[in-house]
């Protein structure tokens, strides 16, 4: 490094000569997150131990069932697809200290204003249908933690909770309005809106069974990338996370940025509910409220808040959640048997979270 | 090992000495052979500069750190004292800088809470019997049933120093006891404690900067400099002189920049009634009225709690203001990051870690706060260049002399000094500003830091710029101001210049009579 920077540097002068490696405080992000998961799978092991399987056969099953062939493989992309754009809703506000659990909420709110946006301009054109539901999500999904930034700037409201409880707030609203306004008569065991015509919702990837979901999921998540890496917005927004003393003084407008923040959030994962709709159901039904909100901040987790490990790491998770049915088949294991894993990486990762600079391998300097 | 109640520890001070005493940190020694003696009923003195080691050396006392070498003799036998409870034992007690009371407990419950063998229940009627006969023997009187928090801090001193009395302690160290209390306060308890001494009831090791406090209560002064033994000798065989020469070594590097006389120039930062509160919302700064003109150093005097704080953080944009104006070359200011980069103010503020800087963020990071939206920095409105950044930062480190690794290391990991030197990089760096802020500017920083920030809020000075300086240190306020002011409960009560400063008059608005 820097010889100027150095030299006067007792510490360069007194012992053995030290150098600066700048790789170990960047091996210190892959390695921890990494052990995480081998110490959840051992314990996940255990668990399966106790069962009575063999959890080695049980580890292929779900790698057979995530990964194994173009089919599962394709599958696992599917699910991968809202979570990359969930995790954002908390991974955004992560970095600005704020810990924000509001991602189903937000998908429910996003998917509930896309499908009310489609079913207005249905006789449009499909890029027009898909256009205003894509807006319309991120509007309804923005607007949803942005409430939860209200909150907390203007009334001190612990945003973890209000973001919470808003979740079961929007799951509400959605029963209320697929059960009157929006109902469709003709859906009698599963009350759901009106349906998006067929053909003016997104299309699948080529042959395969992919949607267009997946796109919007990668382009998203880098974009949210470059914004916190490389913009004098993100560089605002890690000053506020760092130190909001420091912010001050600096001058930075603290609560518009972060209610900025908060919308923008709030909009991936509207971005999340509206692909539910337009790809998948078709259709606003309870079936939004599927869960990925909540895995979505698993993600943002094990990812450390960062874009691009996102991407990654939903596409690992979506395999996980793809192979939850292979077990029950397969194993006879009870349906809630992947949630037990996914509880178990969330818990040793969050365990892992307070290892980061206890190990001096991973400091600039090696020991 | 079973600790005795306190009533079978020795009733006497015990003679303590401390041989050769050496206490590494990593390759850092921090106590490097250090020897002391302190005879039973003395009052002793442990004199430094900020780093010398002074406060490793008593936490190898009281068995916070273990020594590596060397000998700790109590009574004529040399002891181990593994923790805290191994130095109560031997009567051994000290307050510290900061309070340990808990504020939402009385003075009575308190002291019976800091016993190690506080039963697992209470016999109030007892304890307080016990509190009232205690109480009479004490030094000062402190109401028992008042709740600690509501205590002014000169009383939290003193119910602090209660506690250790109340332990039977026999052997006290201070830790700067004074450093939150008025002149007068700090007479008083100093005195009393003084009188205990005299009395043959108590040895006393005090740690201080404050020379007035040596020769006033002292019999003996032992000296550091930079972890090694510096000199040692009675009080009345020295003087000031003598103490300051063993505490700077003769390193002073006369290179003070000298103030240039000049006119003063147009008013810069105006404050009028300016008014705000503090965290628990009552009024800390009350219609503060004053002026600072181009090419003036003006320093507000006054004993920490007085509303300084609260005043820097209003004009840093950090709190609120609740009334008043604030303006900047006559136009309103409110602390924007628009209107700091038009004014061109800038801030030094007190403990820069926590107000000024992001610890997670690298130091080049760090050095770029003022600037990164801006070109060359930043890129068409809204890019941040990373390559520009560590260029920028690259520049003011080797000016500044910030003793880092490399500019990616995060400034958490620099030392105090460091990152007060990147702060001021930052801040001074440029050579733009026409308004400086800044509040306890060299707080535990060592001598040699010290000289170099005087030095650059005075060249800053003689540049034209308009300088608000706060601080504790009166001695800086006397070299660096053109005009000084004193605090006192939200207030300037008092305005002189230093030529015609006198200490007693200052020391006497401080406290606010």
């Amino acid at each position: 490094m820097s010889a100027v920077a150095t030299a006067h540097d007792p510490a360069a002068t007194r012992g053995a000569p030290r150098t600066a490696v700048r790789w170990r405080p960047a091996l210190e992000a892959v390695v921890l997150p990494v052990g995480a998961v081998l110490v959840a799978l051992i314990l996940f092991g255990a668990f399966c131990l106790t069962q009575g399987r063999n959890p080695l056969a049980v580890f292929a099953a779900i790698y057979q069932a995530a990964f194994g062939s173009g089919y599962s493989f394709q599958n696992t992309l599917v699910r991968a697809a809202p979570l990359m754009l969930t995790a954002l809703c908390t991974a955004l506000p992560a970095r600005l200290g704020l810990v924000i659990i509001g991602n189903e909420g937000a998908l429910v709110a996003g998917g509930v204003a896309a499908t009310a946006a489609g079913l207005l301009v249905s006789t449009t054109s499909p890029l027009v249908v898909i256009s205003c539901m894509l807006l319309a999500g991120m509007i309804g999904g923005g607007l949803w933690i942005t409430l939860v930034g209200f909150l907390f700037y203007f009334r001190s409201v612990n945003e973890t909770i209000s973001s919470l409880l808003l979740n079961y707030i929007a799951i509400a609203v959605l029963n209320h309005l697929v059960n009157g306004p929006m109902r469709d008569p003709s859906s009698l065991n599963k009350p759901s809106s009106f349906p998006i015509p067929e053909d003016k919702m997104l299309p699948l990837l080529g042959s395969t069974n992919v949607h267009f979901g997946l796109i919007f999921g990668i382009i998203v998540c880098l974009l949210a990338w470059g914004l916190m890496e490389h913009t004098t917005f993100g560089f605002k927004v890690r000053m506020i996370g760092g130190n909001i003393r420091a912010a001050r003084l600096a001058g930075l407008p603290v609560t518009r940025l972060g209610l900025i923040t908060c919308f923008l959030a709030g909009a991936a994962a509207g971005i999340a509910g509206m692909v539910e709709v337009a790809a998948v159901q078709g259709r606003a039904n309870e079936s939004l409220a599927a869960g990925y909100g909540y895995a979505g901040i698993l993600v943002a987790f094990v990812a450390r808040h960062r874009g691009l490990p996102i991407i990654l790491v939903a596409t690992l998770l979506g395999g996980i959640l793809a192979s939850g049915g292979i077990l029950q088949r397969q194993f006879q294991l009870p349906d809630a048997t992947i949630l037990v894993f996914q509880g178990l990486v969330f818990l040793v990762i969050l365990l892992s979270e307070s290892l980061y600079g206890k190990f001096k391998f991973f400091k600039e300097t090696g020991a | 090992m079973l600790i005795p109640p306190p009533a079978e520890r020795p009733l006497q001070p015990l003679p303590l000495e401390l041989v050769k005493l050496t206490k590494r940190f990593g390759a850092f020694v921090a106590n490097d052979q250090i020897s002391l003696k302190v005879p039973p009923g003395t009052f002793h003195a442990l004199l430094g500069e900020n780093g010398a080691g002074k406060s490793t050396l008593v936490k190898c006392i009281m068995g916070y750190h273990q020594a590596d070498e060397g000998d700790l003799v109590i009574d004529g036998h040399s002891r181990e004292i593994r923790s805290p409870y191994d130095a109560y034992q031997f009567g051994i007690g000290m307050v510290y800088q900061h309070f340990t009371l808990v504020p939402a407990m009385t003075v009575a419950e308190n002291l019976v809470l800091s016993r190690p063998n506080t039963p697992g229940i209470i016999r109030w009627k007892e304890e307080r019997e016990h509190l009232r006969e205690f109480m009479k023997t004490a030094p000062f009187q402190v109401d028992l049933d008042t709740p600690a928090g509501q205590l002014a801090a000169g009383q939290k001193q003193k119910v602090e120093i209660l506690k250790q009395l109340y332990l039977n302690s026999r052997f006290l160290i201070l830790d700067e006891p004074t450093s939150v209390l008025t002149p007068a306060e700090a007479d008083e308890v100093l005195g009393l404690i003084r009188d205990k001494v005299k009395a043959g009831h108590l040895s006393v090791l005090l740690i201080t900067h404050k020379f007035r406090e040596v020769f006033a209560f002292c019999d003996e002064i032992t000296v550091l400099r930079r972890g090694k033994f510096a000199g040692a000798g009675k009080v009345a065989d020295l003087r000031a002189d003598d103490m300051a020469a063993m505490m700077m070594g003769g390193q002073r590097e006369a290179r003070v920049v000298r103030k240039l006389p000049r006119e003063r120039g147009p008013a810069a930062l105006e404050l009028k009634g300016l008014c705000a509160n503090q965290d628990n919302g009552l009024p800390a700064v009350n219609q503060v009225n004053l002026t600072i003109h181009e090419g003036e150093v003006v320093g507000i005097a006054g004993v920490s709690g007085n509303g300084q704080r609260e005043l820097v953080e209003v004009l840093a944009g950090q709190r609120p203001a609740t009334g008043g104006t604030v303006q900047v070359h006559g136009q309103a200011y409110s602390a924007t990051r628009a209107e700091a980069f038009q004014h061109k103010v800038f801030l030094l503020p007190e403990e820069p870690l926590r107000n000024a800087c992001v610890p997670g963020m690298t130091v080049a990071e760090n050095i770029a706060f003022r600037s990164f939206d801006r070109p060359p920095i930043g890129r068409a409105g809204c890019f941040v260049s990373r390559p520009a950044i560590r260029k920028f930062a690259q520049e003011l480190i080797t000016r500044f002399s910030v003793k880092t690794r490399s500019t990616e290391t995060p400034i958490g990991d620099l030392s105090g000094g460091n990152v007060q030197r990147a702060v001021l990089a930052r801040e001074l760096g440029p050579g733009t500003a026409q308004v400086l802020i800044t509040a306890n500017p060299c707080f535990g920083l060592d001598f040699a830091a010290v000289e170099s920030i005087h030095s650059q809020i005075t060249e800053a000075r003689n540049r034209g710029v308009a300088v608000l300086l706060v601080s504790e240190d009166l001695d800086e306020l006397l070299a660096l101001a053109d005009r000084l002011l004193v605090i006192s409960h939200g207030e300037l009560v008092y305005e002189t210049t230093p030529a015609q400063a006198e200490i007693n008059t200052i020391g006497h608005h401080m406290a606010g009579h």
